[in-house]
């Protein structure tokens, strides 16, 4: 896993794309969020495994970034990445840690599955 | 440390034991009391990666997975369950799953005390799914033969039960080490404070506190 180079990751969204591909998509801010500062609204999303299929997307921004992925019908973003990789298994990982190198946010795809249970 | 027949720990992920069991795990092994630990996912939804960043979403699970082997091993644990539930999803799953199983375990191996987080007040949905799991099992078990009922409680105070574990304390601190990827740079520095005698980290880590559950028909 490295930091984000933009025109790296361009090219890696661009092979993707008009592929069926799985998709996983987080945003997190942790489960103690409210507990640690009652003020904190504690929000999250999460989806595995949808199975998608993107026409084009781009990554915008000089970092963090933000990637959007346009469907036929709707679309796909995520803000907040940082740092990507294209793991062993082929999985293409987008990641966004925040000031502590936390996970905040992740966009991942893969034409496999990924792992479940 | 109490006599007991059977020492079963379930707890939802792979560091849960580390601060507030694992000198009692290393304690009851030492005392050829057998333990099991039931563990029902690996932790994959965890937010550290490491600093600097050494794991994604996808590795944490292995890694993690690699970090509880090596906890079970600093405690001398043999009887490690891995249930394979995902992280962050136990409270949702279908009525009665958590619980069926719970009565499973406790079927096979007849316990004498059940060890997790204390009902309502493990602040993490799967702590909490997890404790109301066992709450509700346990419940349905007659009163005569039911295991005792001993919680962690993140949000409660003055615990019934609390006793040493200072002779497993090197046990407890290597568990608390296996967890790297969640705990490292945390521990490292209250590893030094501990070692330079702090008496707040000391009273912490050689003492471990259970809130006894009681049910209505005890
Ligand atoms: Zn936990």
């Amino acid at each position: 896993m490295k930091e984000i180079v933009k025109q790296d990751v361009q090219t890696i969204i661009d092979r993707y794309a008009t592929k069926n591909v799985y998709l996983h998509l987080e945003t997190t801010n942790g489960a103690y969020a409210s507990h640690f500062d009652q003020s904190f609204f504690s929000a999250s999303a999460y989806i595995r495994n949808a199975s998608v299929t993107y026409k084009q997307g781009k990554i915008q921004g000089q970092g963090p970034y933000r990637v959007g992925l346009e469907l036929e019908i709707g679309w796909i973003y995520a803000e907040g990445l940082t740092h990507y990789v294209i793991n062993e298994n082929d999985e293409f990982i987008l990641m966004g840690l925040n000031y502590e190198g936390k996970i905040a946010v992740t966009l991942q795809l893969s034409e496999q599955p990924f792992q479940h249970n | 440390m109490y006599d007991e027949r059977h020492v079963l720990v379930i707890f939802p992920h792979p560091d849960d034991e580390a601060y507030g069991v694992s000198g009692t795990i290393a304690g009851q092994i030492a005392k050829g009391t057998p333990v099991t630990y039931a563990c029902l996912t690996l932790g994959e939804m965890g937010r550290n990666v490491g600093n600097p960043p050494i794991a994604t979403r996808e590795s944490l699970r292995e890694i993690r997975k690699r970090e509880l082997f090596e906890a079970a091993e600093s405690m001398g644990l043999e009887d490690l369950r891995m249930l394979g539930y995902r992280d962050k999803t136990l409270e949702f799953l279908d009525d009665g799953v958590l619980k069926q199983l719970v009565l499973n375990l406790i079927d096979e191996l007849n316990p004498s005390v059940v060890i997790s987080f204390y009902p309502e007040h493990g602040v993490h949905p799967d702590h909490d799914a997890t404790s109301a799991a066992v709450r509700d099992a346990l419940a349905e078990i007659d009163s005569t033969k039911r295991p005792r009922f001993w919680g962690i409680a993140i949000t409660k105070d003055d615990p019934e039960i609390e006793y040493s574990v200072k002779p497993f304390i090197n046990q407890k601190i290597s568990t608390i080490k296996a967890h790297d990827s969640q705990f490292g740079t945390m521990f490292r520095e209250y590893e030094k404070r501990y070692l330079a005698g702090e008496q707040e980290v000391s009273e912490r880590l050689e003492n471990e506190r259970f809130h006894v559950y009681s049910f209505d028909d005890e």
